[in-house]
């Protein structure tokens, strides 16, 4: 029962083995920060050897529970130096779980010049050598991984960028239409690069179904669940309809809306990126306005965008890759940041560090601002090739900036800031700035307490309140992270309160516990205090969570207010 | 006086993107609301001139009001 494969690269065995008991009550990134905590030194190089790559699905993931199919990968990050988790939909978190795997941790480093693959199947893992897929695009894997194995087998790969160890490279897990989504944050492609491996394929034949103790328990909770995400405005209406790009527009009229690499809040252009119009270019286009990431999401707030014939361009076209390629580097035309989507599918880069880092390199006069071919000459020809301003770019904004000799140079903790400016937008300033893992935006989303008003109302301008709010959501976030659950279940989540008892039932009925609201809340606080401690052994102090300075002096239009936190006041943040 | 509304999400349908309204002077934000047929319990974020307000705010010349639905993302 729950098993814990091990790869080890250096010596190309692997092994099997029960998961031990400190760790059965995690999942996903409770478990994926736990064990890179337990066994990875926290000074390693993220590159060498000593650095481990862990995979994990959810406590809840497999079971018939809506939008429980998110995968966890964790590693120390390159890009930032910290522990890393990233979280991506697809179909092969919900393999592992059939399959009873409870982790798979890929340790050490070929020593010689060669490629591999992993296979996981009912009869264990195995290492073989690959060559012909090497240099390949991730499409070009799926393809010809569905061509050998069937459309049925899960696929994570990554793409030339991971190959270079790109600091921005990501992983990709294939969908059930056999596209792509990503673990994009951290560059955990890079880790897989380094441990030589360029795809992993999960056969779920002969699974059995996942076992639940208590089967009526869990159906009657399930529903429950179901019938809030369904009953709530945000997961039942707006993002099946505009995705969540349909925030363009709110961030501004928010003045919030980071525009030509954060100098103001709001964008001339907004109304051609925006949710609705991009929800009409569809319709009237014949692509499709809502498409799952995994069986069994009812939320549904992905889609198929089509060029002007009808052809499929790219799925799961978010919200920050929108606001990135289109505010910040002030492109104001769709088709141009969707083939740039695509793009960034295919060489496996993080969407959101590539946004940043476009945004830098217009400000280092790589490009002119507005130049929407021109970013995707960049990710074709530089990044795509792997030509020398190619690999400075893709080792993401902050490594732009110091090439170029920047100044407004958006990250944390050297990770691109995501879409919310922190002025005008106070409480996700908190969270980028003390987050585990460099500036993340989901890390805990104080944009919808302070902007949309879920879950409560704390003013976006003022400094009152905002560190509660994130803290409280730090901890919330990282108990999602580890159910296996879509973190959009968070707004139904936070205004009505029988979705948290249904989540808490179905743990329940799931594993047989009587855990309780409270023990959730011990989970979360348990697994943010494992990964800062991880992160002080790696180097980082309170004064790593910190803004740029230009923040603090450079006010922002509309509202033209600055980043006025003291450091007292943001180290706050830690007293729990 | 002279009001900007701008609707947003699924308030635009069978309604308006934006349009400038004459309004009589004194007109709260929740006398809009009800010109437009909009359920109270439907709004999410209510924004004049980009700051979130309550419905009895009085609207004065030249500003923009922003009516949203309760939406999500990120």
């Amino acid at each position: 029962m729950n098993k814990i494969y091990r790869v080890n690269m250096t010596d190309l065995t692997t092994s099997v083995e029960d998961c031990p008991a400190e760790w059965a009550g995690l999942g996903g990134r409770g478990l994926t920060s736990a064990i890179v905590a337990a066994e990875v030194p926290p000074a390693c190089h993220p590159l060498g050897p000593n650095n481990k790559l862990v995979f994990a699905p959810g406590l809840l993931t497999g079971t018939p529970a809506a939008n429980s199919g998110r995968l966890s990968a964790g590693a120390k990050s390159p890009l930032t130096g910290t522990i890393k988790e990233s979280n991506a939909g697809g179909s092969a978190a919900q393999l592992f779980a059939r399959l009873d795997i409870k982790a798979l941790i890929i340790e050490g480093q070929p020593k010689e010049d060669a490629w591999y693959k992993l296979a996981l199947s009912k009869d264990g893992v195995k290492i073989e050598k690959e060559t012909a897929l090497v240099g390949k695009g991730n499409f070009a894997v799926v393809e010809a991984v569905q061509a050998q194995k069937g459309k049925k087998t899960g696929v994570i790969s990554i793409g030339p960028a991971g190959e270079w160890r790109m600091k921005a490279a990501n992983i990709s897990v294939m969908d059930p239409d056999g596209k792509l989504r990503s673990h994009g944050r951290g560059g955990l492609g890079a880790v897989m690069g380094a441990k030589k491996i360029k795809y992993i394929t999960v056969d779920g034949e002969g699974a059995p179904a996942v076992k639940i103790a208590d089967p009526e328990k869990f159906k009657t909770a399930a529903r429950t669940f179901a019938k809030a995400l369904l009953d709530h405005p945000v997961s039942g209406e707006g993002l099946p309809t505009y995705g969540t790009n349909i925030l363009i527009n709110v961030l501004n009229e928010a003045g919030g809306l980071p525009t030509k690499n954060f100098r103001y809040g709001q964008f001339e252009g907004h109304d051609k990126i925006s949710g609705e119009t991009m929800h009409d270019i569809i319709t009237a286009r014949g692509g499709k306005t809502k498409h799952g990431c995994h069986a069994g999401c009812i939320i549904q707030c992905s889609q198929e965008y089509v060029d002007t014939s009808g052809v499929y361009v790219t799925s799961g076209f978010e919200y920050e890759t929108i606001w990135g390629f289109g505010a910040n580097c002030c492109i104001d035309n769709l088709d141009h940041i969707a083939e740039a989507d695509h793009l960034m599918d295919d060489i496996g880069i993080d969407s959101i560090e590539s946004a940043v880092i476009m945004g830098v390199a217009m400000e280092a006069g790589i490009l002119p601002w507005g130049d929407g071919p021109g970013v995707n000459r960049l990710l074709r020809e530089e990044i795509g090739k792997g030509t020398p301003l190619g690999r400075i770019l893709g080792n993401g904004a902050a490594e732009v900036g110091v090439a170029y000799g920047l100044t407004r140079v958006p990250v944390v903790k050297g990770q691109g800031i995501p879409a919310y400016d922190p002025r005008s937008v106070k409480g996700i300033g908190i969270t980028y700035a003390t987050s585990t893992m460099g500036a993340d935006h989901t890390a805990g989303y104080s944009v919808a307490t302070n902007i949309l008003k879920v879950g409560g109302d704390v003013d976006p301008l003022k400094k009152e309140g905002q560190v509660e709010l994130s803290r409280n959501l730090q901890i919330a976030t990282a108990a999602v992270d580890s159910t296996g659950l879509c973190l959009f279940v968070a707004f139904p989540v936070l205004d009505i309160p029988e979705a948290l008892t249904a989540i808490v039932e179905m743990l329940n009925a799931r594993f047989g516990l009587s855990l309780t609201g409270d023990d959730v809340t011990a989970l979360g606080t348990s697994i943010l205090k494992t990964e800062h401690a991880f992160n002080q052994a790696a180097g980082f102090t309170n004064a790593h969570d910190r803004l740029p300075e230009f923040f603090a002096t450079e006010p922002v239009p509309p509202h033209n207010v600055v980043w006025d936190f003291t450091d007292a006041e943001i180290d706050e943040f830690w007293n729990f | 006086m002279k009001v900007l509304i701008k609707l947003f999400a699924t308030f635009r349908n069978e309604r308006f993107k934006q349009e400038e309204k004459d309004l009589p002077p004194g007109t709260t934000i929740r006398q809009v609301v009800a010109q437009l047929e909009i359920a109270e319990e439907a709004l999410g974020m209510v924004m004049l001139n980009g700051r979130h307000t309550p419905l009895d705010q009085e609207l004065s010349e030249g500003d923009t009001l922003s009516l949203f639905p309760l939406v999500g993302g990120g």
